[in-house]
């Protein structure tokens, strides 16, 4: 397979307005102003290959928004280079255009007077579809995201959930080979995150697309995404297998167990697993690989256990871990643990 | 080439969804339209000064025919896209503009141009009225005017649309430009002839206007219109018209192109 996105020491940076709040600062600023360069990306390289699904993860103002749009050609960088579809993407080439597509959960292409039909109109001819095959595209689109009773009403009347779904019709209408995706479920409920998933991952199957995501919800990445890319303050933090950074960062599985009855604590700690959260009807232990089966024999046998089940640490706590932005609070042993967890789990699984 | 054959073929489509649009805001629109009402003040004004007598080439009857065909090449020709383009690049809307593989500015031509057949329309009664109680000052029985005058009205909206582009893109490098509309709209109205006939302005005023670009955009079409120009005179003008046509173009095709590269798409 060959890379679809190939982006070497990308960055971007900008040069902000600063000012102090009030009257005389704002009169200071007409004579003179001062500037501030912003580095949102720094030195950026990755690549992914045709029909990958990726993650890109970060902390709000991590560069993830500025990098996709660097990506889809909207943003020139300011270093660097990047090849998208063997395009370069600030050229906006309409050949280019035509094979990718830009989804931002925050801005939409729908004509906000029109019904989305009309927007699909426009985008056939303007991705010069042919007749038949636009049609075709258009109803099976339709019919995946079920809203062919709402690409006749004016979009302002659509529900949010119902406007992302019909946006996501509009964006792909052309069949883009590479799709980039930012918080594309954002305000959505947990049934239309779900359809939302099962949708990306069924078109990313159909066409063999590329899928390049952005999300705060951690279900949208594991569900749809086996490799991640985390940034922070525009720099590449990790770039790897998303269970491989879980097991590295995290190696202990969690064991939650549904009591039947109240417990105390200290017949918890008799088991010799770590507990992570205890209530009442709860209880969750932080078990490592090699001691799980005796841990949940132990368990089983001296708790009143309703019901119990294994898994994955949750997502977030990764994150939450990697994205620690005060580093000048941390302790160093702890940032450098971060780190060579992440660059660990990163090595191993491109080895 | 083959961009601009795309794009060509596009253009009945962006056309239709911009008649659709504007079918949509229809209410909007003819409160607009009863906001463009100076020259009607202006045309009160200027009828009660000439009950005395002509001022100048200007009779009570040619004063009604400049006023209404004022009005109406103002609304026919004018278009307001500064506000929008100024609108996408500083919210970020522009975005999902620049990622259609169809020239942003065609895509703004078309849904202003979309505008015009609704203008027409509803321009239509008071072309009536200019013809029956104007029709004396009236041009149009010529071809050779009517020629001019089409193409004067053509050249009109292109000029407007491209000062427009062209003001609209300084946003890529002002905070706001639209302090600078508001500086051009104050030029435009005296300068264009939309207020007074240039030639009823201080001579150093009219002259002053003969080597700016806003004549071109009322005054030269309403004055072909109103027999106010000679036929070789008009022609003179209208490649005066269409050279400032081109150089705006080019100019504000430029600034757009650099401006895209500082485009920083906030929001989003």
């Amino acid at each position: 397979m060959s890379a679809v996105i190939d982006v070497v020491g990308l960055s971007k940076s900008y040069r902000v307005h600063r000012r102090a709040p009030g009257v005389w600062a704002a009169l200071g600023s007409v004579f003179h102003r001062r500037y501030e360069t912003q580095n949102a990306v720094c030195e950026l390289s990755f690549h992914i290959e045709a029909g990958e699904r990726v993650g890109f993860l970060g902390p709000n103002g991590a560069g993830k928004t500025t990098t996709l749009k660097m990506l889809a050609g909207l943003l020139h960088p300011s270093a660097g280079t990047v090849r998208v579809a063997s395009h370069t993407p600030q050229e906006r080439n309409p050949a280019f255009l035509k094979a990718i597509t830009l989804v931002m959960g925050q801005k939409q292409q729908l004509l906000w007077d029109l019904p989305p039909s009309e927007t699909y109109a426009m985008n056939r001819a303007i991705y010069d579809l042919p007749r038949a095959e636009g049609e075709a595209t258009q109803k099976e689109l339709v019919e995946l995201l079920e809203v062919g009773d709402l690409i006749h009403k004016p979009t302002r009347q659509l529900s949010l959930g119902e406007r992302m779904k019909c946006e996501l019709v509009a964006a792909l209408l052309h069949r883009p080979r590479v799709l980039f995706l930012d918080e594309p479920t954002i305000g959505l409920d947990v049934s239309m995150q779900e359809k939302m998933r099962t949708f990306i991952r069924a078109y990313n199957q159909r066409w063999g697309a590329t899928v390049l995501l952005t999300s705060h919800y951690m279900d949208d990445v594991t569900a749809l995404c086996p490799r991640i890319i985390v940034i922070d303050r525009g720099k590449l933090v990790y770039d790897g297998d998303l269970k491989a950074l879980i097991r590295q960062m995290r190696p202990e599985r969690r064991l939650t167990v549904r009591l039947a009855s109240v417990v105390a604590p200290e017949r918890l700690t008799r088991l010799g697993a770590t507990v992570v959260a205890h209530g009442d009807s709860q209880v969750v232990f932080g078990v490592k690989p090699e001691r799980l089966n005796e841990t949940v024999r132990e368990v089983l046998a001296s708790l009143p256990v309703a019901d119990l089940s294994i898994e994955d640490p949750p997502l977030e706590e990764i994150m939450r871990e990697l994205f620690q932005r005060d580093t000048a609070t941390r302790d160093d042993s702890e940032a450098a643990r971060v780190a060579e967890a992440a660059r660990a789990a990163a090595g191993g699984e491109r080895s | 080439m083959r961009a601009l054959r795309q794009a060509l073929r596009a253009y009945p489509t962006l056309l239709r969804v911009g008649f659709a649009e504007v079918v949509a805001y229809r209410a909007e629109f003819v409160v607009w339209i009863l906001t463009t009402n100076m020259p009607f003040v202006m045309l009160a004004i200027w009828h009660a000064v000439a009950a005395d007598g002509a001022v100048g080439r200007f009779d009570q009857s040619r004063f009604v025919a400049y006023y209404l065909g004022a009005w109406v090449v103002r609304l026919v020709t004018s278009t307001w896209v500064v506000w929008e383009m100024s609108m996408d690049i500083r919210n970020g809307s522009l975005a999902p503009r620049l990622l259609r593989p169809l020239h942003v500015l065609l895509s703004y031509s078309a849904e202003h141009l979309a505008a015009v057949p609704m203008r027409f329309l509803v321009v239509s009664p008071v072309v009536v009225l200019l013809l029956v109680s104007a029709r004396q000052h009236l041009t149009l029985g010529e071809p050779g005017f009517l020629l001019v005058f089409l193409l004067s009205l053509v050249g009109a909206w292109m000029l407007i649309f491209f000062s427009m582009v062209l003001m609209g893109a300084l946003a890529f490098y002002l905070e706001s430009s639209l302090g600078l509309f508001e500086l051009w709209l104050g030029l435009h109205a005296i300068l264009s002839g939309y207020l007074v006939p240039l030639e009823r302005l201080p001579g150093w005023v009219a002259h002053l206007a003969a080597y700016l670009p806003f004549r071109s955009m009322l005054a030269f079409p309403v004055e072909t219109l109103v027999g106010l120009e000679t036929l070789p005179r008009a022609v003179h003008d209208l490649g005066i018209q269409w050279l400032w046509v081109v150089g705006t173009a080019l100019v504000a095709l430029t600034v757009w192109n650099r401006g895209v590269r500082r485009f920083v798409a906030f929001g989003g």
